[in-house]
């Protein structure tokens, strides 16, 4: 089975500090990740293969030429294979020209399955995984915990929804977005890590996916960013004071039906 | 055509990297002691006032309109219903809708796809709406993406909106993006913030690297422009008797059904308590807890309060609480009335899934957590004392 999972190199959002004289995110020094949700996609995909016994895991990404470290770090935890889609005509996309890259590159790799997170920490928009499915006219599952079953052409996938789960059979190839409780990710093994300094990374551009570039990264986006601003900042309240639990309690509770929310 | 360009005038910068600082895109660095322009750029002008020496211009291209944006007319909401019931988040989207709607002078739509919905499309109309579409159909009586984003798009496209607004609910964000592929058009994703400029323009405010930036988003060339927002943040419709509107029950080409996902089961959260991302109230407990029977009074504490229960990623991870229960950056993001946080320390992680609820009440025994940071209200004490405390103040046995 061909298992080509999407990942995206982003800013450790966890080590993002706000500068506190111009209220402004401070990117200095901030340690660049393979976002989270698509550290459990490879763990996926790597289990599906040694599941099935048979098979190959690539990882792609689109992203700049530092990017490679992230597909690196993902063949060091299992993957076979990576693949670079780095250009200027990538640079600045929405997730509308993203998806699109993407899809056209999985075009070129005719995957059974892509699998990715079901969203990234920096953006957080989760539409880059529908709308890959959507420009390859593929079906799609998101907020996939658990893969029952997966077998040429058919999965059968749980998906968390607010209120519970749906079980759904989905016709592959298929996008499968997936969340934390999916599985829990190894750590690198040293075999891996070897394998990971040593791995060969395919990077295309945008002739190598036969793409428009009027179609891709920023010229090929529907939104702009208008501007961006630092949410109001939350100061720390009033600390209460009390003798005891309790008289704290009371005054806690006072305070909650002074709401009126109860 | 004028292309987007960001210059920096190298004879007016000093070097002194405060456009560095401001990038949210980290695509300024600096060379030979002179600020230049990286591939990252997305022209959002943030670094534009931040240069004192106004060593920093920015043109930016005028995008020929891929459609012609006066033909296209009317706000129009995701009716969103799960087992024939409409969700909370639809209402709030009429409250938003109809404000747009006014300012435009223009018709608000709900759109709802399902079957047999001839009661609750009748009862949408109570509300301040000027018409509802039904598209009643068998296979669209669940949600399935393929059918649900084709039959979407498909009347989009034939009717032309200017504006469509989902919840930014799973199924929301799941097949919204399909819908944006399918017509060639902009989504916003979760926006908290929804106005429009004179001209049409809908501002769309969300948040970004977890909750750290507030960007305003445009879709200037495109239409629909289109929006899914989050839960809990509009201010939610009241019955007002409604505009005389009718529903108008359509059917849907028979090659927009196809699906190839089959919906075999549905497995329901058994729960006690009520939903996390409707509750207006939360109460959630941490590794402070030190056990996972200390679940057992936040459950109470939640129940006596009619809110829900939430859980750090820690208690998650240490099997306490069911991953759905999570709160935080790898869980969910919540906004309540009032957050109860109980034994949680507030690591950024979970910092970012909660601090945008109106009232936090933190419980810690360390005075230096930094949940306390965030807190409208801070105890320092023992859970084990304060939670049952606060329980028995209720009026319930702890």
């Amino acid at each position: 089975m061909n298992i080509v999972v999407c990942i995206k190199q982003v800013p450790d959002t966890t080590n993002v500090r706000i500068d506190p004289v111009t209220n402004t995110l401070v990117r200095q020094g901030v340690e660049s990740i393979i976002n989270p949700f698509d550290a459990y996609a490879i763990e996926e995909g790597v289990r599906i293969r040694e599941r099935l016994g048979e098979g190959k895991v690539t990882v792609l990404t689109m992203g700049p030429p530092q990017a490679e470290s992230a597909l690196r770090e993902a063949i060091a935890v299992g993957a076979d294979d990576a693949t670079l889609l780095c250009s200027r005509a990538f640079a600045g996309g929405d997730t509308w020209s993203t998806s699109l890259t993407l899809a056209l590159a999985l075009k070129k790799m005719q995957p059974d399955v892509v699998l990715a997170g079901k969203q990234a920490i920096d953006g957080d928009t989760a539409q880059v995984g529908p709308g890959i499915s959507c420009h390859l006219n593929w079906p799609q599952a998101c907020y996939v915990s658990k893969i029952r079953e997966i077998a040429k052409g058919r999965a059968v996938v749980e998906c968390l929804m607010e209120t519970g789960k749906e079980v759904l059979e989905v016709q592959l190839p298929a996008v499968l977005t997936v969340v934390k409780e999916i599985n829990e990710p190894r750590l690198p093994s040293l075999k891996g890590k070897m394998r990971a300094k040593k791995a060969q990374i395919t990077t295309w551009d945008e002739k190598a996916i036969d793409c428009d570039p009027e179609w891709v990264g920023l010229k090929g986006s529907p939104t702009a960013v208008n501007r961006t601003f630092s949410p109001p900042r939350r100061g720390g309240g009033e600390m209460i004071q009390a003798e005891s639990a309790s008289d704290a309690a009371r005054i806690i509770v006072g305070k909650i039906k002074d709401l009126k929310i109860a | 055509m004028a292309e987007n360009a960001l210059i920096i005038d190298a004879g007016k910068c000093v070097g002194c990297q405060a456009c560095v600082k401001v990038c949210p895109f980290g695509a300024l660095s600096m060379a030979d002691k002179k600020a230049v322009v990286g591939d990252a750029c997305t022209f959002c002008g943030n670094c534009v006032p931040s240069c004192k020496f106004n060593a920093i211009t920015m043109t930016k291209a005028e995008k020929k309109a891929a459609v012609n944006i006066d033909e296209w007319k009317g706000v129009w909401v995701f009716g969103e219903q799960i087992d024939g019931v409409i969700q909370g988040v639809v209402y709030e989207l009429i409250g938003k809708g109809r404000e747009l709607a006014d300012k435009r002078g223009v018709p608000l739509t709900v759109v709802v796809p399902g079957h047999g919905m001839d009661e609750q499309c009748a009862d949408l109309l109570q509300y301040p709406v000027d018409a509802v579409i039904q598209i009643d159909e068998p296979d669209l009586k669940h949600y399935a993406s393929e059918p649900y984003a084709r039959v979407i798009a498909d009347l989009i496209a034939k009717r032309k909106p200017e504006i469509f607004l989902a919840g930014a609910t799973a199924i929301g964000r799941s097949f919204l993006a399909r819908v944006a592929v399918e017509v060639h058009t902009g989504l916003t994703a979760d926006c908290t913030g929804l106005d429009i400029t004179d001209e049409g323009l809908l501002l769309q405010t969300r948040p970004a690297f977890g909750g750290n930036i507030m960007a305003s988003i445009l879709c200037a060339k495109h239409r629909p422009q289109m929006s899914t927002v989050r839960h809990k943040v509009m201010q939610a419709a009241k019955k007002d008797g409604g505009r005389n509107g009718k529903v108008e029950k359509i059917g849907a080409d028979g090659k927009l059904l196809a699906s190839r996902t089959k919906r075999l089961e549905w497995l329901p959260e058994m729960t006690e308590t009520v939903n996390l991302v409707d509750a207006d109230i939360i109460v959630s407990g941490g590794r402070g807890l030190g056990k996972p029977e200390g679940f057992g009074m936040i459950e109470q504490l939640a129940k006596l309060l009619g809110g829900a229960v939430g859980s750090s990623r820690a208690a998650v991870d240490a099997g306490w609480k069911p991953y759905s229960h999570q709160v935080g950056q790898t869980g969910k993001t919540v906004q309540p009335k009032l957050y109860i946080a109980c034994g949680i320390s507030g690591a950024v992680q979970h910092l970012v899934g909660m601090s945008s609820s109106d009232r936090i009440i933190a419980i810690n025994k360390d005075p230096e957590a930094p949940i306390f940071s965030v807190a409208t209200w801070g105890i320092v004490g023992d859970v084990y004392e304060v939670v049952p405390a606060m329980i028995r103040e209720l009026g319930g046995e702890a």
